[in-house]
This record gives structure tokens, sequence and C-alpha cells, in this order.
């Protein structure tokens, strides 16, 4: 299809429906493969334990943008749902011995299904309220977690074992490599799921209920399935991002799925773009970049200014909190917009529109 | 017997500085529709203003809590000015994050300046006990209701008869009408916000004294969100009712099971949410096309 300044023409329903519509997008597209294909060579293990943190953060962070960016259903629960999937796989696969696919499979529809029962209160409450009791179902899981002595044997965490491809251990060499290979590819079967639920009748309704409930009722939605089966497909992300994160990093505490936890990844579909698939693939990086950047720098001037050092996790935090404002005071639909807006200006350059 | 005394009063103490930040809380939400997550740091950001003027810049007790007020409003003004009025008409989740990006900063503000270690306060509210039907009740905590109790009859007289209380009403009542009889809308959220956050310190301050001034005052202001769903978003008697319920069901559950108290008001508040959406004093909003 020809890409104009203007805009794309389409001449079918099925050019417009196509995920990716012009040839500099599959060029894009293109380098992009080469990229990741190469990126995992060019960095070291610490490095790349970040990426494969800001992998399994993306999924998390895509299906907290199902919910919220394109339902329009605030969660604050996603550090619940992440521990659910967490400590199911966990204990799936650690205690009652089931292969980990099956396990982790098994963490998806369990979080999906404890999803729609967060999700009931949402056929009631809207906006602020519902924020609310999701913050609830948030505090609620966690104690549970905690209090639940069963759940971690009595020592207040779990081990679990590491992964074995086709029965054997992955070796300590190979492990950060072997982790970005399963990572990317889950991740990318995420992002690409997750678009192609937007092409459908069904995300488009989540759109309709995000847009206007009552008129998306008045219109043929069905307002209760929408909502429904959004926290069923949110959670159910979550829960493999849960899932994953207890496999890669081989303990699982609650510590980890804590109320902050919650606020971390509505920060990154915030700063990524809400309602945009890539935009919460952007926040996730951004969001799990800035921490490991900020105490390079610190460490870098750690002559010049040693206060920056001494006091980086303060510094870290205060970042976090001036990231978010300064995105939704200045690009309130996040990076994703940025990123259009640079290419529109590439694209019509000399000029300014 | 005793213990179920001892729990009542340290549930009314906890329940007196929960309304005081819940008060904080609804004032600004009734004004702005904005529901304010860093409540909790504008408790802690009033302790420890409160704690420079009264321990570090050695103010005498009167001009420290002056010094705490200036610093809460000027602290509430500015908020008000630079983060929230820019977003007025966005969507709630902009304007939740905000505040949640707020209370990152404040928080790691007191941190770089104060550190994370608990600082000792001199106590401000009297020390010792005293014996209640054969319980020991601490003095400080039976205080801390009496000054709380005050506090909030000034707060609602304010609202009453004050002739910016009353504008306050009549802007959280409806903003055009407000507008319409010369009320300044711009003005009244910046009060709004001052309000909340002296409301803020004077809990803080009491909060403070009765347990320790550390970054863990902030925790309390997850607890204000039970208090305001049970008494209402839009209700300021709510917020005394919903304060007083949670702090006394929480001390009740903790001496039930030890740990317990973390998790009682969530509980409450989703049998609330389930079976009064908008609490006992909210008004339901009806939604057309």
């Amino acid at each position: 299809m020809p890409s104009t300044a203007t805009g794309i023409y389409h001449t079918s329903y099925g050019s417009e429906l196509r995920l990716r519509h012009t040839h500099a997008e599959k060029i894009r597209l293109g380098i992009l493969v080469v990229a990741l294909a190469v990126l995992p060579f060019t960095l070291d293990n610490y490095w790349l334990s970040i990426v494969n943190s800001i992998g399994i953060a993306a999924i998390g962070a895509v299906g907290l943008n199902i919910l919220v960016g394109f339902t329009g259903q605030i969660s604050m629960g996603q550090g619940g749902f992440l521990a659910v999937g967490a400590f199911t796989s966990a204990l799936l696969s650690s205690r009652a011995g089931l292969p980990v696919p099956l396990s982790i499979a098994a963490a998806v529809m369990l979080t999906a299904s404890v999803g729609v029962v967060v999700g009931l209160p949402a056929l009631r409450l809207r906006g602020l309220y519902l924020a609310i009791a999701t913050l609830a179902s948030q505090q609620i899981i966690e104690f549970v977690i905690r209090r639940w002595r069963w759940l971690t044997g009595g020592q207040g965490f779990l081990d679990v074992p590491r992964l074995r491809l086709v029965g054997l251990e992955i070796p300590r060499a190979h492990f950060e490599l072997t982790w970005y290979a399963i990572i990317l590819a889950l991740a990318t079967l995420a992002v690409l799921g997750a678009r192609n639920v937007f092409r459908t009748a069904l995300g488009r309704s989540f759109m309709a209920v995000r847009d206007h409930e009552i008129a998306a009722a008045t219109m043929g939605v069905h307002v209760t399935r929408a909502k429904l089966t959004a926290f069923a497909l949110s959670s159910g992300y979550v829960g493999l991002a849960g899932a994953l994160t207890a496999h890669y990093t081989e303990t699982v505490t609650w510590e980890r799925f804590t109320i902050d936890i919650s606020v971390q990844y509505l920060a990154m579909i915030i700063v990524g773009g809400l309602g945009s698939v890539a935009g919460s693939v952007y926040g996730a990086a951004f969001l799990m970049l800035l921490p490991p950047v900020l105490a390079e720098l610190a460490t870098a001037v750690r002559d010049k200014a040693p206060f920056l050092s001494e006091q980086l996790p303060a510094v870290q935090q205060a970042a976090f909190g001036l990231v978010i404002i300064l995105f939704l005071l200045f690009e309130p639909r996040g990076l994703d917009r940025s990123w259009r807006r640079a290419r529109e200006y590439f694209a019509c350059w000399p000029f300014r529109y | 017997m005793t213990q179920f005394i001892q729990l009542t009063v340290y549930g009314l103490a906890n329940g007196a500085i929960l309304a005081l930040a819940a008060l904080g809380f609804v004032l600004v939400y009734k004004a702005t529709r904005v529901i304010n997550f860093a409540q909790g740091e504008f408790l802690l950001a009033g302790a420890y203003a409160f704690y420079s003027g009264w321990v570090l810049l050695g103010l005498p007790l009167i001009a420290a809590l002056l010094f705490g007020v200036a610093v809460a409003v000027g602290l509430g003004v500015a908020i008000e000015r630079f983060s929230l009025r820019p977003l007025i008409g966005e969507d709630p989740i902009a304007v939740i994050m905000v505040t949640v990006g707020l209370s990152a900063v404040l928080k790691a503000t007191v941190q770089l300046f104060y550190g994370t270690t608990p600082l000792t306060m001199p106590k401000v509210l009297p020390a010792g006990s005293i014996s209640l039907a054969g319980a020991h009740v601490p003095l400080d905590r039976v205080v801390a209701v009496a000054v709380a109790a005050l506090v909030l009859s000034a707060f609602s007289a304010f609202f009453r008869w004050s002739r910016h209380g009353v504008a306050m009403r009549a802007v959280a009542d409806d903003q055009q009408a407000a507008l319409m009889q010369g009320i300044s809308v711009t003005r009244i959220f910046a009060l709004a916000w001052a309000l909340g956050a002296v409301s803020a310190l004077i809990g803080g301050i009491l909060l403070a004294d009765i347990s320790e001034l550390s970054q863990n005052l902030a925790g309390f202001g997850l607890i204000v969100f039970p208090v305001v769903i049970l008494g209402g978003l839009e209700s300021i008697p709510g917020t005394i009712v919903g304060g007083i319920v949670i702090g006394l069901v929480s001390q009740y559950a903790e001496g039930f099971s030890p740990g317990a108290s973390q998790v009682a008001p969530y509980l409450l508040l989703v049998l609330i949410l389930l079976l009064k959406p908008h609490g006992l004093f909210g008004q339901p909003r009806i939604a057309r096309v």
C-alpha cells in the first residue's frame, strides 16, 4: 500500500486489517528481528539479565494494558496476579512434579480465573472505585501468601529447581542466553496475540466499553462479557509473566509482589502509552532500564558527586516518580506517541506538517 | 475484658488519626475529583516538617506547629498548581498516577533529607498511662482521640459556617453554578489541597508521637481507602464513622489473630463495595450517554 504524508490508502478491508501496512514497516520489522538476534551476543551477563527481566515485564505490561489501556478498567492488582502465577507454577512444578510447560499453562489458567473473580466487582464499579477494589484484592492476595505457611513450607520463600530442557539442566554458562531465547519467543507470541485480539470483534468490544460503556451496550456490545473476558485475558498474560519470573529467578517470595509492583506496572503502561501494545513493551524497557542506568551514572560520577551513589535508592525512587509525573504532564499518550510523532516528522520532512 | 478495652482504645486512637487522614483525602476528592494516592506521604511530610521545626530548628512547640502548617500549605498549593491543574478533565487513571508519582517523589525526598532510620522525637502528647476498668490505657492515645475530635469539629464548623467553607461546598456540588456565583474555583482547589495537607499534618504528628517517626508512616495512607469507601468518598461525617469503624475492626482483628489488622480493613472494603458501592454517606451518580 502506498504511504504518503496524508495517510495510507486501502482498497480492500483485508488490507486495512493487516498488522503492517507499508514497506517501511516491514523493513523496520526486519531490522528489529536482526537486532534482537544479535543483541544477546553483544551484552555481558548482567545486561542480558536486565534484558530478560524487560522481556518478562513486557508480557505483564501487555496484559495490564489490555485491561487498563484497552478496556478502561483500572487495576492496582497486578502484583497479586503476578504472585498467583508465580506461586502456582512454582508449587506445581516443584512439589507436584508437573513438567514446567504444563505448570506454566496451569498457572496461566488459574490466574485468569482469579482475574475473573477479582473482575466481578467491575460489573458494578467503575473508575476510581474499581481501582480501590483491585487494590483490596492486591492486599488480600499478598496477605494470604504471607500468612499461609503451607505455601512456602514455613520458610517464607520457595526454591524453584533449575529449568530442565529436554531432560537436561540449563548449564550455568548459557543460563541467560537460553532464557533470552525462551523469553523472547514467549514475549513475541504475547505481543502478536494481543495485536491480533484487537483486530477481532472481541477486542473491538473492549475498546467500545472503554470509550463509553452505556453507548457500547446500546450498540449491542455484551458489556459483562467484554469486561470479564478482558479481566481473564489480561490476568492470563500476567500469570504467564509471574510463572516466568518464578522459573527464571528460581526463588519466589511475597516481597516481589507488593503494591509497589502494581504501581510499577501501571507506570510502565503510562510511560509506554495506554492502549498501545507496542507502547507496553517500550514502557517495560524504559522503567526496567531506569534503575540500572541510574546506578551506572551514579558510579560514573562517584568522585564528583558522592552524594548520588550514597543515596541511590532514594534517587531511583525520585526519578521513578518524576518520570510518571513528567510523562503525564507532557506526553500523556506515552513513548508510543513520541515514536509516532518522530516518524511523522521524517515522513513530512522538510515540512513541519 | 481488659484486652477488649485496650484494643478499643487503640482502635479509637488509630481510627481518629485515620479520620484525619481521610478528611484530607475527602476534601481533595470533593473539591477537585482527585483520588490522592499520596495521602500517606502527606502524613509523612507533615510529621517530618514538624520534626524539622521542633527538633532541628529548635522552635517552641506552637511555632513548630505553625512552621509545619506553613510547609503543608505550601506543599499542597504547589502540588495542585504544578501537577494537577494541567490535568483537569483528563482520565481518572492519569490523575491517579500523578498522585502515585507524587507519593514516590515525596517519599524519596524525605529519605534524601532524613535517611531511612527512625528518628526519635520528644513527646508532644502526655506520656504515661491511666487505668480504665482494670485495663492500662496509654494516655497519649486517649489525648490523640481528643485532639482529632477537636480538629474534626473545627473543620466541620469551618464548612458549616465560614465563607470559604460554604464556597468549598458549593464547588463540590456544582462547579459551573459556583463559578456563576463569583466563586474562584481555582482558588478553592488550592484551598482544598492546603487544608488536606494540614489535616494530614496533624494526623502525621499524632501518629509519629504514638508510634515512631519513620518512613513507615506512609503505609497508613493505604488504609485510608477502606475508610473513605466505607464512609463515602464525598462525605465528611463519613470519614469519622469510617475511621472509627476501620480503626476498631483492624484492632479487634489484630487481637483475634496477630497480623490480621493488615487485611481486615480490605476484607471489609470488598464487602462494602459489593453491598453498597457508594459507601454509607456517598452520592450515587447517574450516568447517561
